[in-house]
């Protein structure tokens, strides 16, 4: 008998079918029908507005990227996708471009590619585009139009006024802020996704199913979401009954960005703790930051800049909350003596 | 598989012990030749007692244990003493190993040896008599036995842990030993608990062998104070501190001995062959070993003598099939990957694996993305990320002072679940021996 050809590797010699790979392209096919539903309520700029935030996220990373072959990961088009769905229907497509550009650019890349952001990069991309366009981030076109026919100026050259001159609607939050009506959009409007609003912020019903098939194969760490949700619901609760807030706290959950930044956002593994522990003080963070923005900010949605604030006290998170190991009663055992 | 007494975090890699479980342990041809390493143990080398040329009779003492923790070795079969001399050693190095050529007119009929009845034994030479039978845990580790059963005289046990969990995927020796030897395995306990003064002990088995359990539990002795405790299926339960902490629902101190909080644990071959040693007089010559995996032609449990060389069970179980890519000692989370067939089979080696190139796949390794799975695994609840880190950045003192690496087990339940392929318990285990190596040059 000849002797084999074998590899001789270390233990465990056996691993999970889980991959990085994988998770990343699961997060990709759950988003799948909150993109259809984006379609199905704006027509055909919103596929628009999504490739082309994709195509900016794409770009940059196979330009600028750790290895050419960091494209496969499947977590430039993530960041793409979520960018797109936090954008309005009638985006300038080169603002999208360029947000998902910048996103990649100094959300991730320059810290070193994968695994090494602090801050979500689809957020610092949306972040850059609040604070660049301002009007184009906050027009909502109003939904009068045929289907197949855009929404607002698509295709408005870079660094040009509007050509189009836009009908514009309130979305939900908007309106109930700073409205000079104020009405509170009824639930089932908000859960389905017949309101006005960014592409993927109206269909919490869908996003939440995503969400949940994420959390079933164990690709999504469910306990951010609960703790978002939990505290979000008892916070403005809270405010909402001594009569501080005019926000409902079931309104407060399924209206904006809730659904899709609890689910998708502050979930993004890299960015957010390691341990449920801490996972569960981030999503409080998150949740209270949110009502605390939504009802005294100058802004109508606070998900985005709770979550950034959130992500920055990530490291300081994970050292407060190191495990307790196994048998002691802390962190770290006494040190012995005579070491 | 809910309800059953476990411990917290661990894996569930698939068990593969289909491939075996339902096959009786048949005794292995003796081979041409045997190679016994003086260290087959944890502790100092045993000292050869023979040279080339002499003639050893099956079941002589042809090495014998030198200081406190350490092992004797018996021939595990009749021949001649070829040399003494290196050899490779399933761990790696080359190891001072006696060649014996087997005799192939020999019967070999263990040679009687005189062992006085357990029962008329004082329980504190009971020990001693289980250290000249070269007897050394059979769960991995290979701790001397008889140093085990001494425990310190200020930590007096009161229970007595029998390990029948086999949580190492596709192993199934301690199975067919609880199918097979039940007695064996009783008689055991009952001479582990005389000579460690107690009367009460508890036989853990995982829930997927329901039929060790029913056997084990028809067999219990009348007047044994014994209880068969069907234990969730979750690697690494059979690990002593996660076998404790499911039993007794209580946590062994960090960097202390089972025995700080009264707890002994051993395991089932272990129970069985010290049962042979005062029934027959029988050393620790051989036990029951599992060979499977996908890329052998036919798997089995066999009762292999020590010794016997690699290359020879991988003839005797039908050679490799066309997809055969790893060799391992031991299960698929802790074993050795071995890259020489003239290796010899240990008193350790519970299991021969030969795994097809589906069964060992692998991805490449990318960047840690922090998913925080890892922490999820732990059974001692460190925190292999931040270690994966320091290790890389070869901050070792840190890992030591700051994140714990010495409570670390490397049972490879970090490795399993890493979605990036970071081989983190790898890591852990070479930033000890850089450790290691740092104290020494002090």
């Amino acid at each position: 008998m000849t002797d084999p050809v074998v590899k001789i590797t270390a233990s465990p010699h056996v691993r999970s079918v889980d991959s990085t790979v994988k998770i990343m392209w699961s997060v990709v096919l759950s988003l799948a029908p909150v993109m259809a539903a984006s379609v199905w309520f704006f027509g055909p700029s919103a596929l628009l507005v999504i490739l082309a935030s994709v195509a900016g996220c794409l770009a940059t990373e196979r330009l600028f990227g750790s290895h050419p072959g960091s494209l496969a990961d499947g977590s430039a088009m993530i960041t793409g996708l979520l960018l797109g769905l936090t954008l309005p229907p009638g985006f300038p497509l080169w603002m999208a471009f360029l947000g998902g550009a910048f996103g990649m650019a100094f959300g991730k890349i320059i810290y070193g590619g994968l695994g090494q952001n602090i801050f979500n990069p689809a957020l610092v991309g949306r972040a850059f585009l609040q604070a660049a366009f301002p009007v184009a981030i906050t027009t909502w076109p109003a939904k009068t139009q045929q289907w197949w026919s855009l929404q607002g100026d698509n295709f408005a050259l870079p660094f040009m006024s509007p050509g189009v001159d836009t009908a514009t609607s309130a979305t939900p939050l908007g309106n109930l802020k700073f409205g000079d009506d104020p009405v509170i959009t009824p639930l089932a409007d908000l859960f389905f996704g017949t309101t006005g609003g960014s592409l993927g912020e109206t269909s919490a019903v869908l996003i939440l199913l995503g969400g949940l098939y994420l959390a079933w194969r164990g690709h999504l760490n469910w306990h951010i979401p609960l703790s978002i949700f939990v505290s979000t619901f008892v916070v403005s609760g809270l405010f909402y009954a001594v009569g501080i807030s005019q926000f409902p706290p079931l309104f407060m959950l399924f209206s904006g960005g809730m659904m899709l930044g609890a689910f998708y956002m502050a979930t993004d593994m890299v960015t957010s703790p390691v341990s449920n522990r801490g996972c569960w003080l981030f999503g409080f963070g998150i949740g209270f930051l949110v009502v605390v923005i939504r009802i005294w900010g100058g802004l109508p949605e606070g998900v985005m800049y709770a979550i950034l604030l959130m992500n920055a006290l990530v490291p300081f998170i994970n050292r407060a909350t190191q495990p307790r190991l196994f048998g002691t009663s802390g962190k770290k055992k006494k040190k012995e003596a005579g070491q | 598989m809910k309800g059953l007494l476990s411990f917290k975090h661990g894996v569930h890699p698939p068990e593969n012990k289909d491939l075996t479980a339902g096959i009786a342990s048949r005794r292995f041809p003796f081979p041409d030749e045997i190679i016994l390493p003086l260290s087959q143990h944890i502790g100092t080398p045993a000292k050869a007692l023979v040279e080339a040329g002499d003639r050893v009779e099956r079941g002589d003492v042809i090495a014998e244990a030198t200081g406190f923790i350490s092992s004797s070795v018996h021939a595990t079969a009749a021949g001649t003493v070829k040399s003494v001399e290196l050899w490779p050693h399933p761990g790696g190095d080359m190891v001072p190993s006696i060649r014996v050529a087997v005799d192939p007119d020999s019967s070999q009929m263990q040679r009687p040896r005189m062992v006085p009845h357990w029962q008329d034994v004082r329980d504190e030479e009971l020990s001693k008599e289980i250290g000249r039978a070269g007897i050394v845990g059979l769960g991995g580790a290979a701790f001397p036995s008889h140093v085990k059963l001494n425990p310190p005289k200020d930590q007096p046990i009161d229970l007595l842990l029998v390990n029948g969990c086999e949580c190492e995927p596709y192993l199934t020796s301690d199975h067919r030993t609880m199918l097979e030897r039940p007695e064996k395995v009783y008689l055991g306990i009952r001479i582990a608990l005389k000579a460690l003064g107690i009367t009460r002990a508890v036989i853990g088995i995982e829930a997927n062998k329901p039929d060790a359990i029913e056997v084990m539990r028809k067999t219990v002795p009348d007047d044994l104070d014994v209880r068969v405790q069907p234990l969730q299926v979750k690697y690494p339960q059979g690990a002593e501190k996660m076998l404790i902490k499911a039993v007794m629902g209580r946590e062994v101190p960090s960097g202390a001995l089972p025995s700080a909080i009264g707890a002994l644990v051993q395991n089932v071959a272990t129970a069985a062959n010290v049962a042979a040693v005062f029934e027959t007089g029988q050393p620790l010559i051989e036990r029951i070993i599992t060979v499977s995996g996908r890329g052998i032609r036919k798997p089995g449990n066999w009762v292999i003598p020590f010794g016997t060389k690699l290359r020879d069970v991988i003839q005797q179980c039908g050679g490799l099939t066309d997809d055969a890519a790893e060799i391992v000692f031991g299960g698929p989370m802790m074993g050795q990957g071995q890259g020489n067939l003239d290796v010899p089979v240990l008193k350790a080696t519970g299991g021969i694996l030969v795994l097809s190139r589906d069964e060992c796949k692998r991805q490449d390794i990318l960047p840690c993305i922090r998913c925080g799975k890892c922490l999820e695994a732990c059974p001692v609840f460190l925190n292999p990320q931040l270690m994966g880190e320091l290790a890389k950045a070869e901050r070792f003192e840190e890992l030591e002072t700051e994140a714990n690496l010495r409570d670390c087990m490397l049972c490879g339940c970090c490795s399993y679940v890493c979605p990036s392929n970071i081989p983190l318990s790898q890591l852990f285990a070479m930033s000890r021996i850089q450790l290691k190596r740092l104290a020494s040059n002090d």
